[in-house]
């Protein structure tokens, strides 16, 4: 993986049919740091993450990263579902940016990240017959696969029970460290426990607030005190 | 599963054995001429004693089907796939699929034979004419409706537009195309009857034709009964190879 990239947003405005989602937004998201991106449905922040992975071009301003590099090609998306495909086998979905790059496919490293994601057994299984987490793991080792340094991530886990989203967010924070990640959810939690930086985006236009996060290095502890302390304050916040 | 399948091959042996009874009871005792309708036993005699005239007219019908299916598939999936990829493929010709539907084949039959003969061609044109708007549209709808997630991934992943065609956009279309292939064996034989109604020599549709002229209205039940049971038999075939092919769809039809 090359060294991971700043992002920087410089004015960068964006209509919704004639109405504008955000305007003049200035934000400098730091290189090799987990960024989350909080807000209340529909304020706009999925066409930001689409906009940060090139799915679509700002109506002003313009989207560049750090180091002058065009961001295309270094960057890996996650959504809100998992997106497996549900012909291919698990370990095929991990592959997938390889063969539809026409790539070799490497499937020592596939195995490898399956491994790393506990699911070395269900390399051969078809995604139906997956769990949700599960699912989402694959997922997560498809991300891992493309070793990008950017890695964008639009509520990856909000389709999964409290227990596994925990695991999940282990496991993502420890796996991503060091890459450029900008992370959407709508759980105070997940927020705290994976924020270097935590922005709240709310209003029409949209706008962008910084939010103080809790201490210590990410994934933090579900039970750290910080992290509940802070999610209360986040929750009421978020309430407003 | 296998319990669930014996009762329904038992409901539909019981469906069928009602219904034939009713037929035969109609015949015997509803005062209509055996000309008119046939009693059952009348027909399983002609089924067994012009075997070598319904065997034969059942091969060539059954011939000119599944060649019609192929062209017809391969041609209407080729249109399909070439308008997904090509927009200005899709304007131009798209108008002229849909008006090809306005004219009915039917109608067209007797220009088919004129133009291909008396011969197979003419029966298998008009099999894929029958099948091919089916098939294209069902294909076609399949393609249009990508998961839209799926084509932002591909993007990010740097992926070809081929490559994400064969790789997701087809794949994720199959089942559509299940469907409009699984019609299209079902109204296949119809085509290849219609033709051979209009000009032929030989086939199920020339017997039933020839049979019809002279009031050999038991032969023509016997022709009817296998061309019903030939669709049944190729359908079936196709649905289970369809089934195959898409091994990761949940099945639906298991659960009744």
């Amino acid at each position: 993986m090359r060294a991971p990239p700043a992002i920087h947003l410089e004015g960068v405005g964006l209509d919704f049919g004639a109405a504008p989602l955000f305007r003049n937004l200035d934000l400098c998201i730091g290189a090799g740091t987990m960024t989350v991106l909080l807000g209340a449905s529909g304020v706009g922040k999925t066409s930001l993450l689409r906009m940060l992975g090139g799915l679509v071009a700002p109506d002003y301003g313009r989207v560049v990263a750090g180091d002058g590099l065009p961001l295309a090609g270094r960057v890996a998306w996650m959504g809100q579902q998992d997106l497996l495909l549900p012909w291919a086998t698990a370990m095929d979905n991990v592959m997938l940016g390889a063969r539809l790059r026409g790539d070799r496919l490497d499937r020592d490293r596939a195995g490898r990240l399956l491994d790393c994601v506990g699911l070395s057994s269900h390399a051969a299984a078809l995604p139906a017959t997956l769990s949700g987490g599960m699912r989402q793991r694959v997922a997560l080792a498809r991300v891992l696969y493309e070793d990008r340094p950017v890695v964008l991530m639009d509520e990856p886990f909000s389709a999964l029970d409290s227990v596994t989203r925990a695991r999940m967010q282990d496991l993502a924070g420890r796996m991503l460290a060091g890459r450029t990640v900008v992370l959407i959810t709508h759980d105070p939690l997940e927020a705290c426990r994976l924020a270097d930086h935590m922005l709240l985006m709310a209003g029409h236009p949209a706008r962008l607030d910084g939010i103080a996060v809790p201490a210590g290095a990410v994934p933090r502890a579900v039970d750290d005190a910080g992290v509940l302390a802070a999610q209360s304050v986040l929750l009421r916040m978020m309430m407003q | 599963m296998t319990g669930k399948a014996t009762a329904r091959s038992m409901r539909l042996l019981v469906t069928l054995a009602g219904l034939v009874a009713l037929w035969g009871a109609l015949a015997r005792w509803g005062h209509v001429p055996p000309y008119m309708l046939p009693g059952p036993d009348a027909v399983a005699r002609a089924l067994w004693t012009q075997r070598a005239q319904l065997a034969p007219a059942a091969l060539t019908t059954l011939e000119e089907t599944v060649l019609g299916l192929v062209l017809g598939i391969g041609a209407g999936g080729a249109l399909a796939i070439g308008m997904a990829v090509c927009a200005p493929l899709r304007r131009w010709v798209m108008p002229m699929v849909l008006l090809s539907q306005a004219v009915p084949v039917f109608a067209l039959a007797p220009l088919l034979v004129l133009w291909f003969g008396f011969g197979m061609a003419s029966k298998v044109v008009m099999a894929v004419l029958v099948i091919f708007f089916p098939v294209t549209s069902a294909l076609g709808d399949g393609l249009r409706q990508t998961e839209p997630g799926w084509m932002d991934l591909a993007r990010t992943m740097g992926a070809t537009r081929w490559r994400v065609l064969v790789h997701v956009r087809l794949p994720a279309a199959l089942p559509s195309f299940a469907s409009g292939v699984r019609m299209a064996t079902a109204i296949a034989p119809i085509g290849a009857v219609v033709g051979e109604w209009v000009g032929a020599s030989s086939g199920l549709g020339f017997l039933m034709q020839t049979a019809n002229t002279r009031f050999q209205t038991d032969l023509m039940f016997a022709a009817l009964a296998v061309l019903a049971v030939m669709t049944v038999l190729l359908w079936w075939g196709v649905d289970r190879l369809l089934a195959r092919a898409l091994y990761w769809l949940p099945r639906h039809a298991d659960v009744d």
